[in-house]
């Protein structure tokens, strides 16, 4: 008891521990409309789509291989698709019915990637084996994390285990939660806040608990006030205001990138090439978060996806709940089809988002936006000379400078690019936002660090 | 399904979405912030001041223009670039001077200066700041005539023979005798855009304002001059309101083609600027050296830069794990 009592103590006394009032002071940046239209519409499930197809790849990180085979029968929740890699998250199906055929499909970056295709019977019969996971201590965590198939939700899609799988002599103490959803339109994360506020909280306890953290900082960007009051309200009824707070950040993008969200909450700084955890920290995104509660609650794998889906061309922007690997085309016509032709469609958001080729793809755990861009918004202008005005300088979260990177690359070269630090790199897209020439920085970015990793 | 899809999406890079900003945007800024100085220069130096702007400036496109059209490259005229350059060599002229040197000089500017080392971007100078120095040092005497604001109304003044010594000449002489309001509304001798130092400030705060330009080279260049003026006895208003300083600090020494692109470099860059206009001031054998300091340290922004590189985040902490 007294010894508890010191350790408190000596925890209250050390300074860097207080949970913070105010953000603490980030680089660059840039602001970016929020176009947030979505915000105020409560989510909508779709119905049972007739075809879903699974892709075997769902996150950063290693593939899964298929353990069904053509003809088996499937039910909600069943483990259809795993991986002994370290890098990687089970898959689920999110659909009952009967596996069609296992196929391919090629991804936006070129791979080509193996698929399970379902056709579902509309039963939606739930799988007899899933049961509440029991979960007392880090290592049960870990292992009930990495078995309920989540990744990182907040777009990235970093398989979660991996991230609470930490080595303890990283002395983390700190779990930040990732509310910002900085990118515009998204609010995806904003209507988890909204309708789940509860398991939040409940699992952000119950992972700063677990893993025997000594607070945790839940960062939302200013533009949410509600989400805001409602998840202070939430922890001063349950009185975890001692170890627990939520934090309004500046309304800048990229608040949600993992190493200015650290910087903003806890003023620690990730060393260049290294994890949250060298920080002293652990990342989840808000709606991780909330899975973890559900998923020790009930012990449904990560099965379904909350998507908003939003931008010029469609005809009534909402949030979806999709189970994975529904078709991109059947949620667009449960949003009302298009009401004008779309010219660019983006999986994620507008900044960070992948371009995608055709429509007949499907959703995956790591999305969060799908974007209808119609032809005015994708317009793509041509790139200019660039005028060296330092826009992007000044704009780079990371302070690099993407205006002398851009020659390096064109020269090969490698040298010159690992002094000016490429791979610190994020692709956050603040430096071709910025750009009055127009010039495709981030695309320059990319290639200096293939180059790099390449050594050529 | 099918009829849902479309012939074509398009696909590139992130981010998809942008700013609005693009050079044409940028450089009409700059224009409209030289209007204030073009005005004050048409009232004070007359019709002769508003010919060598529109000589220079149509110049300056011009040869732009033939310029791509030789060397077979996209025409970028209308990112209004030259138009900026002719502006301010023409404000960087003495009122007085025969029209065939500007005209001389403008073309030097495009395209020896930018076009040669290949365009937007790409010049190692200031091609306006350039023009000038070969102006001055090819027809010294043409480039060293200053009239007083308002000779054009005065009967018998030809404008050949009206000739002024400018503050600074009267500083290196000693004989200080135009008074400090007129400094600050620009009533004294000088180049046709440098004299009013109130127009070039809101000219300079508009360009802050629209983020343009930021507040680093300005400031510290203004701020070395003075320092340095003060140290060696002299007014250090006199100082910054005469010559180029303010025309300098704030329109030519801010191009972004030849300042570093960082917030270190530029307060460097500024601050030799700075030392460099008063060494030329103080010990030189000549009255001014604003554009002869903006250029040398043009010269140097490449090194500023490498000096001044900023290490990325995150790179000056250690892990807390070992």
């Amino acid at each position: 008891m007294d010894t508890s009592k010191n350790n408190n103590k000596k925890a209250a006394e050390d300074k860097d521990l207080l949970l913070p009032k105010k953000p603490f002071r980030t680089h660059g940046g840039v602001h970016v409309d929020h176009m947030k239209n979505t915000a105020e519409v409560a989510s909508e499930e779709i119905p049972t789509p007739k075809k879903v197809i699974i892709s075997m790849q769902q996150h950063i990180g290693a593939a899964c291989e298929p353990i069904v085979k053509k003809g088996d029968k499937v039910t909600v929740g069943q483990l259809i698709a795993d991986s002994t890699s370290f890098m990687c998250a089970p898959i689920h199906s999110g659909v009952s019915g009967e596996v069609t055929n296992i196929g391919t499909i090629i991804m936006p970056n070129g791979a080509e990637i193996k698929t399970i295709e379902i056709e579902t019977d509309g039963k939606q019969t739930v799988c007899p084996d899933i049961e509440p996971p029991v979960v007392t201590n880090a290592d049960e965590l870990y292992a009930a994390v990495r078995k309920s198939g989540l990744v990182g939700l907040g777009g990235a899609g970093f398989p979660v285990s991996i991230k609470l799988n930490f080595s303890p002599d990283k002395q983390v103490d700190t779990l930040v939660i990732n509310g910002a959803e900085c990118e515009p339109y998204l609010t995806a994360d904003y209507r988890e806040m909204m309708e789940y506020p509860e398991d939040i909280i409940e699992g952000t306890r119950f992972v700063m608990e677990t893993l025997g953290l000594k607070r945790a900082i839940i960062g939302i960007e200013g533009n949410k006030p509600f989400a805001i009051r409602r998840l202070d309200e939430i922890i001063k009824e349950r009185s975890l205001g001692d170890r627990m707070c939520v934090l309004k950040l500046g309304t800048s993008y990229p608040h949600g990138a993992e190493k200015v969200l650290i910087k903003a909450c806890t003023n620690r700084a990730v060393p260049v090439g290294k994890i949250p955890a060298d920080a002293g920290c652990v990342v989840l995104n808000i709606t991780s978060v909330s899975f973890i509660a559900k998923y020790v609650r009930t012990g449904m794998p990560l099965v379904s996806k909350r998507i908003t889906v939003d931008g010029s061309a469609i005809s009534q922007p909402k949030n979806v709940i999709a189970p994975i690997g529904t078709m991109i085309a059947d949620i667009a016509e449960f949003c009302g089809g298009f009401k004008q032709e779309p010219k660019k469609v983006l999986m994620g958001g507008p900044m960070m988002g992948t371009a995608l080729y055709t429509l007949d793809y499907p959703i995956i755990k790591q999305n969060n936006g799908l974007i209808f861009m119609g032809q005015k918004e994708a317009d793509d202008v041509k790139p200019s000379d660039c005028i060296r005005c330092g826009r992007c300088v000044a704009a780079c979260p990371m302070l690099l400078t993407p205006v002398n990177i851009q020659h390096l690359v064109e020269k090969r070269d490698v040298q010159g690019l690992n002094d000016l630090c490429v791979m610190s790199c994020m692709e956050c897209g603040c430096c071709g936002f910025s750009c009055p020439a127009r010039r495709p920085l981030v695309q320059y970015l990319r290639m200096g660090k293939s180059i790099v990793k390449s050594g050529r | 399904m099918e009829n849902n899809t479309p012939t074509m999406l398009s696909v590139s890079s992130s981010p998809h979405r942008h700013s609005g900003e693009n050079t044409p945007y940028i450089m009409q800024d700059v224009l409209i912030a030289l209007v204030p100085a073009a005005i004050m220069s048409v009232v004070y130096f007359g019709w002769r001041s508003a010919m060598l702007i529109g000589l220079c400036t149509g110049t300056c496109v011009l040869t732009e223009y033939v310029c791509r059209r030789i060397m077979k490259r996209r025409q970028t005229i209308s990112d209004f670039s030259a138009a900026v350059t002719g502006v301010l060599l023409a404000f960087n002229l003495p009122p007085t001077l025969n029209p065939v040197f500007a005209v001389l000089g403008s073309i030097f500017a495009i395209a020896v200066v930018k076009q040669m080392f290949g365009g937007i971007g790409m010049n190692f100078v200031n091609p306006a700041l350039a023009a000038r120095i070969f102006l001055l040092i090819s027809f010294p005497s043409h480039m060293s005539k200053w009239s007083l604001p308002f000779f054009y109304l005065s009967d018998n003044a030809t404008t050949d023979v009206v000739s002024t010594a400018t503050p600074l000449a009267q500083i290196a002489s000693d004989n200080m005798t135009t008074p400090m309001i007129d400094l600050f509304i620009g009533l004294h001798g000088g180049c046709l855009g440098e004299t009013c130092a109130l127009a070039l400030l809101l000219g300079g705060m508009y360009l802050l304002l629209r983020k343009v330009i930021t507040p680093h080279i300005p400031i510290a260049f203004i701020g070395t001059v003075a320092v340095i003026a003060l140290i060696a006895g002299q007014n250090p208003i006199t100082h910054v309101l005469s010559g180029g300083v303010m025309l300098g600090a704030i329109f030519m020494a801010t191009d972004y083609t030849t300042c570093p692109v960082n917030k270190t470099g530029r307060v460097i860059y500024g601050i030799g600027c700075g030392i460099i206009t008063m060494t030329i001031r103080l010990f030189g054998s000549l009255p001014e050296g604003v554009s002869y300091s903006i250029v040398l340290m043009n010269i140097l922004t490449p090194h500023i830069e490498a000096l001044t590189q900023s290490s990325p985040f995150g790179s000056e902490v250690k892990s807390s794990g070992k």
